[in-house]
């Protein structure tokens, strides 16, 4: 029984991973951009949802709908300051900056929030540590509500991407910017919009880290490669293969976890090296996709 | 292209690639390492210790800049080697080598151990490589950390240097880290002047256009991803030499990357003298600024942000566009060829 608990346990792990990946690999089927500092911005929605619910009376809830807003305009601004010209200058310009925007926004936190632990734990009550019985297992409600978020957030993008106009936009940007400007679409708008989301969604992820662990200024990087493991597990461009790769990431660790305490994150970089060396790539990887 | 010196050129051109100054400036670059390595002589332990961290940057910065400026590898990940560079010198010296011996083998295992890591992580491009070489220096991080020979994530220091008065180990490492400096930058100049530098510049700029060519895109990547590796392994080696003391956390750190990231975009991408400036410019600015904490890291990735976005080749290049000064010349200058209709006339130099 003990096993399948541990499995249990590393599918609700894999949503939350699933739901920070989720913003990495928009903006890599859109723009061809790795963003190196997603992991940060998570961070900041984390910061961004600890100060609200801990300087006003605003309940978790609420400030979690406030925090959502905030980061799709910073996800413009970044897009307007940074990607904008990145992107035009070459494929290698994006990653430098983004870098560098990691750099900057892991030493801002740094120096406003103290390299301190940070929590929301004490203030969301019975949501983060309630759990209910099933077949003589426990599960984490928040957990399960985590995994349910990813699935939804996934399924969102999939409809938004197949059946709205502004999703068909992305699609057709990201297959060919220039044949998709030639018939009126402005690719800026797209891609400042594609940013928009990914960095929400990647907000998203934050307030979700900051119900369920302690975290502070350099949580961020973690956060990336689990979420870049997630992807590249799952095969890019492959929505559903998120999904799959986060499970498979979460599931790997917390076996690992079990065997021995230390090997919790390296059991998931040696799945995430295994799948590279793999000669078909990802799981559900699709050759010559987009989106 | 590549036999450009046998193929006879059309329209009278003629390919150049020392020229008068290049040469004054080689010969200069002798000089300068011969008056460094007089330095110990002359100086004091502590302008000896500067010198080699110096030094450390400037091998640093070069092997960064020639995976990223050269081969259009940018890695996040290049601790790797730093640390098992550093780690593998403690690994020797525990294990009968003599500590200076154990540097230098140290430094070349990082590179063999490179070879099996390029077989995984070649397969990936732009960003996912990027990424998965982070991921592989979390890896050798951890993997030191579960080794506690090597004193776990607590740290551990280098024994065997005490046999030497401090002052003359500070010299012995000085003299270590100048030449390693000298054989590693000469290494990559001969390199990226050969046949495969020309190989990896094509690749950089569009890897299926290069294969088409004939270029061995993997074969290429391969020889650089190894040389940087060894490279950064030497100079982990050297790094621990210089401090004698390192923990895990801060040398298998992504902060090195922000470091390289720095001293190559500030000095010049895909320059070979930009990144030596980039060095020399960061060693200042940390000298001043390093004990200011997170707003000295928000300041250089903020710097290094604005050159990637502003000025791409960074300073060598904007005076190397200006003057076209040429220094060390690893790339082809055409020159109109002189002829009596026009003698003298100097046409726009295409170099990469």
């Amino acid at each position: 029984m003990n096993w399948v608990n541990v499995l249990l346990q590393g599918v609700l792990l894999g949503g939350f991973y699933a739901l920070l990946a989720c913003g990495l690999s928009l903006m890599f089927g859109v723009m061809r951009i790795i963003n190196l500092a997603h992991g940060d911005i998570a961070v900041i929605g984390a910061y961004l949802i600890w100060v609200i619910v801990n300087q006003t009376s605003i309940p978790p809830w609420l400030a979690a709908l406030l925090v959502l807003p905030m980061m799709w305009v910073g996800g413009y601004v970044v897009y307007v300051l940074l990607l904008e010209r990145s992107r035009r200058a070459g494929q290698l310009v994006p990653l430098l900056t983004t870098f560098g925007l990691a750099i900057v926004i892991e030493n801002v936190l740094l120096q406003v929030f103290s390299p301190d632990d940070h929590s929301l734990l004490s203030s969301t009550g019975t949501l983060a540590t309630s759990s209910f019985s099933f077949g003589g297992l426990s599960i984490s409600f928040f957990g399960v509500f985590t995994l349910g978020t990813a699935v939804v957030v996934l399924a969102g993008l999939q409809l938004f991407l197949s059946r709205t106009s502004s999703g068909r936009q992305m699609r057709a940007t990201a297959e060919d910017p220039d044949a998709a400007e030639l018939v009126g679409i402005n690719a800026r708008a797209v891609y400042a919009k594609a940013t928009a989301i990914a960095v929400a969604i990647a907000g998203l992820g934050g307030i979700f880290l900051a119900i369920r662990q302690t975290f502070n200024p350099s949580t961020g990087p973690t956060q990336l490669i689990f979420a870049f493991e997630a992807v590249v597990i799952g095969g890019f461009g492959s929505p559903w293969g998120t999904l799959l790769g986060g499970i498979v990431l979460g599931v790997a660790q917390v076996i690992g976890a079990q065997v021995n305490p230390q090997y919790f994150v390296l059991f998931g970089h040696l799945v995430f090296l295994a799948v590279l060396a793999s000669p078909r790539g990802g799981i559900l990887a699709r050759r010559g996709r987009a989106l | 292209m590549i036999g450009a010196r046998r193929t006879p050129l059309t329209g009278g051109f003629r390919v150049q690639r020392w020229t008068r100054l290049s040469i004054a400036s080689a010969v200069a670059a002798l000089v300068v390492i011969a008056f460094l390595a007089v330095v110990p002589f002359v100086f004091g332990a502590d302008v000896t210790e500067q010198l080699t961290a110096l030094l450390i940057f400037v091998i640093l910065a070069v092997m960064w800049n020639a995976l990223a400026g050269y081969g259009g590898l940018i890695s996040v990940g290049q601790q790797a080697f730093i640390g098992l560079g550093a780690y593998g010198t403690i690994f020797l010296t525990q294990h009968g080598f003599a500590p200076y011996l154990a540097m230098v083998v140290a430094g070349l295992g990082a590179g063999a151990v490179a070879v099996p890591t390029s077989l995984i992580m070649l397969r990936l491009r732009g960003g996912q490589f990027a990424i998965g070489m982070w991921v592989v220096a979390e890896i050798f991080g951890i993997l030191v950390t579960l080794d506690s020979g090597l004193g776990g994530g607590t740290g551990v220091s280098l024994n065997g240097l005490d046999v030497y008065a401090p002052g003359y180990r500070q010299a012995y490492t000085f003299w270590l880290t100048l030449a390693c400096t000298t054989v590693l930058l000469g290494l990559v100049f001969v390199l990226l002047r050969r046949r495969i530098g020309t190989s990896l510049q094509a690749v950089r700029d569009d890897e299926e256009a290069a294969a088409s060519l004939g270029v061995n895109v993997v074969r290429s990547k391969r020889v650089l991803f190894v040389v940087a590796a060894a490279g950064c392994g030497i100079a982990g080696a050297l790094y621990l030499a210089n401090t004698l003391f390192i923990q895990t956390g801060s040398v298998f750190g992504v902060q090195w990357t922000a470091y390289m990231l720095f001293m190559v975009l500030v000095g010049g991408l895909g320059t070979f003298e930009g990144p030596i400036i980039g060095a020399i410019i960061f060693y200042l600015i940390q000298a001043q600024f390093g004990d200011s904490g997170a707003w000295y890291f928000v300041g250089l990735g903020a710097t290094a942000i604005a050159f990637a976005l502003f000025l791409p080749h960074g300073i060598w290049g904007a005076i190397d566009r200006r003057l076209r000064l040429r220094l060390l010349p690893v790339g082809y200058t055409l020159r109109k060829r002189e002829t009596p209709a026009a003698a003298g006339t100097d046409q726009p130099a295409t170099n990469a």
